[in-house]
């Protein structure tokens, strides 16, 4: 089970995506399970063939517990140890082709384009469409429901023997105790943040107008899906930033900061239901405005309808929050744990800007950085703020 | 396509983004951003779909008449020519 975040301690297992004897890569999705966080999709480490899966769907397990047994290319038949006892705690040591956990700092799984299109959450239960439609127009939770139709389908007559069941106190109980998870689960974090990371905290108000005017005159050329949101700037500016700096970026572990060469920039997403999350969009550096729009739209949408995958939540380098246009003017950022840094944005104000001995009105942006001690000071975090507003003069070469 | 039927598709649109919403109770008037709690995804992905279900173009610089139900029917009747 990994860890797809310091605040979580245990995931239920919903479904096993493959079977044994099936053929795996890196990076396929093997299995879903549910957090507090929503349904995340599990992505295998390794490639090789699946052996066994130790933990039944249903199962909570604890982080860290071993699920399945993978052998790898060119690796004999795996040793199996017995499967671990519902809910035991994690063999202290794993079988050699077991899937660790993830590690601390993976390459970037950087899928190479087109990227996938933004979708849904993939489906753990068979449901026809019209059945779906009437799930989320009712609210329902598909899990709860029992299916009748072929294969164990979820169809209309379910959804409708499910609504007349469904008390509205006990929904309303439901979705309160979700959002209860979901903030425990943040505090767990924060309050480890504060407990253990000595913050420091800078600020710089960056001049958003030559930026702005950049985006303006470049979305007017563009049609309506293809044009570009000014946070895609702040995120590929931050990424780039953080080259400079590299101390930003990546984990502090055992008393050591281990740094990352690639950028995945957590953002921090707001959930329609309460709550907070902070996936990641993978290797920002590399990637091209558009691409970056285009992850970010992705990882926005599937955040929200609960269908991340489990590398977006483990293994964010660097956490940017960007409080929008309806936000204040700046933020102090809590860093989540096990990263080092966090950079925060307010919204752009108009505001008295003096240059060159004149004054006239600017659109700006107050950026804030909460840096980790053990890792940095602030004259390194100094630059790099000063660096994300130098990159900002020059959008058209983001 | 008459005014009423805008209307419609403009809430069943708005309902794919904030589903918990009850569009009905919403006042015409009163800033969409505001009283559903639309950020700047919510907003550019509820532009996309109208402009993908009605074909029509809306210009960024046109955005802030699209902020309140009353303001996306005006604004979408003048580009479609509905009645």
């Amino acid at each position: 089970m990994p860890s797809l975040g310091a605040d979580m301690e245990a995931g239920t297992l919903v479904e096993w995506r493959v079977k044994p004897g099936d053929a795996i890569h890196r990076g396929d999705i093997i299995c879903e399970v549910v957090t507090e966080k929503g349904d995340i999709e599990v992505e295998s480490w390794l490639t090789g063939t699946v052996e066994q899966l130790l933990v039944q769907v249903g199962q909570k397990v604890p982080v860290k517990t071993l699920m399945a047994l993978i052998r790898t290319e060119g690796e004999g038949a795996a040793a199996v140890p017995p499967a671990p006892a519902p809910s035991a705690p994690a063999p202290s040591a794993p079988a050699p082709s077991a899937p660790a956990p993830p590690a601390p700092t993976p390459p970037a799984p950087t899928p190479s384009a087109p990227l996938p299109a933004p979708q849904p959450s993939s489906e753990r239960t068979r449901i026809s469409p019209a059945a779906r439609k009437r799930i989320e127009a009712a609210g329902l939770d598909a899990s709860t429901i029992v299916g009748s139709g072929i294969g164990g389908a979820i169809t209309i007559a379910d959804v409708e023997k499910a609504m007349s069941a469904s008390q509205p106190a006990a929904r309303a109980e439901s979705e309160a105790t979700s959002v209860t998870a979901i903030r425990r689960a943040i505090a767990r974090a924060m309050a480890r943040s504060k407990r253990e990371i000595p913050h420091y905290y800078l600020s710089q108000t960056i001049d958003m107008s030559r930026a702005l005017s950049w985006l303006e005159r470049e979305n007017s050329a563009r049609e309506l899906p293809r044009r570009l949101l000014y946070s895609v700037l702040l995120l590929k500016a931050v990424a780039l930033a953080v080259r400079e700096v590299p101390e930003m970026n990546g984990f502090w572990q055992d008393d050591h900061w281990i740094g990352s060469d690639a950028v995945h920039a957590g953002v921090a997403t707001s959930l329609r239901s309460g709550g907070l999350i902070a996936p990641a969009i993978h290797d920002v550096g590399g990637k091209s405005l558009d691409e970056v729009m285009h992850a970010l739209q992705d990882l926005v949408n599937r955040a929200r309808s609960s269908g991340l995958r489990s590398s977006e939540l483990s293994d964010p380098t660097i956490t940017v929050t960007s409080l929008g246009e309806r936000g204040c003017d700046s933020v102090m950022p809590i860093i989540y744990p096990p990263q080092v840094a966090i950079v925060g944005f307010g919204r752009v104000v108009e505001q008295a800007w003096a240059e060159n001995g004149m004054v006239g009105a600017r659109r700006v942006i107050h950026a804030t950085l909460g840096g980790d001690h053990r890792a940095s000071d602030g004259h390194r975090g100094a630059l790099f703020l000063r660096a994300v507003d130098s990159l900002m003069q020059s959008p058209e070469q983001l | 396509m008459n005014e009423q039927e805008l209307r419609e598709i403009v809430k069943r649109t708005l309902h794919r983004i904030a589903p918990e919403v009850d569009l009905d109770s919403i006042d015409g008037k009163t800033d969409l951003r505001e009283e559903i709690d639309l950020d700047s995804m919510d907003l550019l992905n509820f532009f996309v779909a109208l402009h993908e279900q009605l074909k029509v173009d809306i210009a960024e610089t046109d955005y802030s008449r699209l902020t309140t139900l009353d303001g996306c029917v005006q604004y979408l009747r003048e580009k479609t020519g509905a009645v």
